[in-house]
């Protein structure tokens, strides 16, 4: 299938290029850049190779001088017999967003206009989970409060996802450990997958994203927490940048509580199989049968 | 080779004549001109800034552009359906009304496609939706059918209209048996476009408000409201400015069949408000915030109450034969019906469904100043070309404008 979407577009490459008289090496060349390529999953070894390094002299530039080297851009596919699943404990959870801006300092997410990927939701016990009377906007300096309980909701990284079926261009799809992610350089912001996805996970650049160059998280990946351009959707990637390496994604591991939980749904020795066989979890929006990857239970 | 040259006689006789006009003409091509350049300014303010320069935010992604798109293709769609009456009982100007309705549905079209480009981020990557250059991911994406809906309804109608006025100015008798078939073809392509593009929100599992089956059945009863409305106006005008004849028979009949569709629209918004306020679930906050506002935001109810309001008034002015056959109340009734429908699909579909957002919050969207600007040039894009399509085809069906070789 890339195979000969990329002959494909090559062969329209050279009709393209013959106005202009261009040799077969030359269109070649126009073929391969950031600019005229595929999405990424369909790109050659040798193509992503060339595209990254582009990517990488583009991006060191936007960090301060002294950082330059430090600046790493990787592509890594995901590692055989892993899926990644999560677990959040209700009952731990005290709201007080610290995931929410470790995830901000880690993925790179634009100051201004503010990007979050995590939102936490203050709801009354009494109500149990009820988004119609949640408050994302609650004082962080009054946690916990009383008669009330907190819910992290990021991308859900469903199996059946509404969001990668909407996608007109196929700018997001499902890596092989789960994981959703997009890629900016194919998204045409159409903001279809934002309609389609029940989790409101899914984030728009409405302006260039502002990250002070200080700031800038240097450990980048492709499909990750590269700085994005504007005009692109965005969202949680569990942290590909660094959970591919075996890494904890960056919210676990600030969590004070230890309420966030993560690791291979294939391993049964795993964190969050364990959580799935010795306490009962539950899903958002179950009825919607989007199946997802991120579940939540009552540890205590 | 003959053809050839007479196209072009037919393309250079064209351009010769949306050229030349009254002061009228001149002043109503330069007011579109003007509304143009407003949007022009307003559009690459956007394009440098961002989409920030609208109301639009993560919690309501889609906003005015969008549900004028959704409107448009209903306009679009319903011009061309008028064939089937015209055919049933005989009008005389049936090659007129094939052409105008096609040539409402070729502006609607564009101006739909125009809405797309400036609602997406990235307007430069269009080419990412063509198949074979880019990846058009269908059969799962349903803006992905939008694409093939629209630019196969566009196509269609464009080398319909272009056979009809060419073989007219040749001075020939089109052959019917080479274009009825087509026209034909386009009714139920017409349907589809606003089937399909009811599909794009029906489809969403995460919006209830329009998560509902009657979404479709509702598209395409209110364009059938709103887009003959459009005609009759048009017929008019085309009657009082030309040597146009056209029958008051035929514009009663359209006003007629108009007053069933209304009815149905109605009866289809009465099932679906039932439906919500019965049941009393959670979905219903997208309704009540429709109707009558939730935790004291109401920015949208005094307009959809006019929505109402008119459709209602519109559908009595149409099913009454005395006031559908008067001139004033009839012209009234089209311009209330269009009114009605284009606050119900312009706000009432898109604002709605996603307020609250997925995750209960409530923000409440008026379109920016930048928004409307922007719109106003794509509405005033679309005038144009409709009024320049016009200008040529009139004096062609009226054999005023004859190739002489």
């Amino acid at each position: 299938m890339s195979q000969t979407a990329t002959t494909r577009r090559d062969f329209l490459c050279v009709v393209a290029g013959c106005a202009a008289a261009a040799t077969a090496a030359g269109c070649s060349d126009l073929t391969h850049t950031r600019w005229f390529r595929s999405r990424f999953i369909e790109l050659s070894p040798d193509q992503k190779e060339r595209i990254l390094a582009e990517l990488l002299e583009e991006n060191r530039k936007k960090f301060p001088p002294d950082k330059q080297d430090q600046v790493v851009l990787s592509g890594k596919d995901a590692l055989p017999g892993v899926e990644f699943g999560y677990a959040l404990d209700i009952s731990r959870c005290v709201g007080c967003r610290r995931c929410v801006y470790a995830c901000v300092d880690e993925n790179n997410q634009s100051r201004d206009p503010q990007i979050h990927w995590i939102r936490v939701l203050e709801m009354d016990k009494e109500r149990g989970i009820d988004f119609a009377h949640a408050n994302p906007y609650y004082d962080t300096d009054q946690v916990p409060r009383e008669d009330h309980f907190y819910l992290p909701v990021a991308c859900q990284q469903c199996r059946n996802a509404p969001c990668v079926k909407s996608c007109p261009v196929g700018a997001t799809w499902h890596e092989e450990d789960g994981i959703v992610v997009v890629d900016y350089d194919w998204c045409i912001g159409c903001r279809c997958c934002m309609a389609a996805c029940p989790y409101g996970a899914r984030h728009f650049n409405w302006a260039e994203p502002n990250v002070p160059a200080e700031d800038l998280n240097p450990n980048l990946h492709y499909l990750g927490n590269r700085p994005r351009p504007k005009g692109v959707v965005e969202k949680c990637t569990f942290c590909i940048q660094r959970t591919r390496n075996g890494r904890y994604p960056a919210c676990v591991e600030i969590c004070p509580v230890g309420a966030r939980k993560f690791g291979n749904l294939l391993d049964p020795n795993s964190e969050v199989r364990y959580v799935i066989e010795h306490k009962r979890v539950y899903v958002l929006k179950a009825e919607l049968n989007t199946r997802p990857r991120f579940y939540y239970f009552y540890g205590v | 080779m003959t053809t050839a040259r007479t196209f072009f006689r037919f393309v250079a006789g064209s351009l010769r004549l949306i050229s030349r006009g009254n002061a009228l003409y001149y002043a109503w091509v330069a007011l579109l001109l003007v509304g143009m350049g407003i949007g022009g300014a307003a559009w690459w303010k956007q394009f440098h800034e961002g989409l920030i320069t609208t109301s639009m935010r993560d919690q309501m992604s889609w906003g005015f552009y969008i549900g004028n798109f959704t409107f448009l293709v209903g306009v679009a769609a319903a011009a061309v359906t008028l064939v089937v009456p015209a055919y049933i009982y005989q009008w005389k100007p049936i090659k007129e009304i094939v052409v105008f309705g096609e040539l409402l549905a070729i502006a609607s079209i564009v101006v739909c496609a125009l809405f797309v480009m400036v609602d997406i981020g990235h307007p430069e990557r269009f080419w990412h939706l063509i198949p074979g250059l880019g990846f058009l991911n269908v059969p799962s994406s349903l803006l992905g059918w939008d694409v093939i809906a629209l630019n196969s309804y566009l196509l269609l109608n464009f080398v319909i209209v272009t056979y009809l006025l060419f073989t007219l100015f040749r001075g020939k008798d089109p052959n019917k048996r080479l274009f009825m078939p087509l026209v034909w073809l386009s009714i139920p392509a017409a349907i589809g476009i606003h089937t399909v593009t009811a599909f794009l929100y029906n489809g969403l599992i995460a919006r209830p408000f329009w998560n509902s089956a009657i979404l479709a059945p509702r598209f395409i009863a209110s364009a059938f409201c709103s887009g003959p409305a459009v005609l009759i106006i048009l017929m008019q005008l085309l009657r009082r400015f030309t040597n146009f004849t056209i029958r008051n028979e035929a514009i009663w009949k359209i006003a007629e069949l108009m007053a069933y569709f209304m009815a149905f629209n109605l009866f289809l918004l009465g099932a679906e408000v039932f439906k919500e306020y019965y049941s009393d679930t959670h979905h219903l906050i997208h309704m009540e915030y429709m109707f009558t506002g939730v935790q004291g935001h109401t920015a949208i109810v005094p307009w959809m109450w006019t929505a109402v309001t008119c459709s209602i008034v519109a559908f009595l002015l149409f099913l009454l034969p005395k006031t559908r056959r008067h001139v004033l109340t009839l012209n009234l009734g089209c311009v209330l019906i269009f009114l009605g429908v284009y606050l119900e699909k312009g706000m009432g579909l898109v604002i709605p469904g996603m307020t609250p957002d997925t995750l209960g919050e409530i923000y409440e969207y008026v379109p920016s100043g930048n928004e409307l600007r922007l719109t106003l040039g794509v509405l005033c894009t679309g005038a144009l070309l409709f009024t320049l399509m016009v200008k040529v085809a009139t004096p062609i069906l009226l054999g005023e404008f004859r190739d002489r070789p």
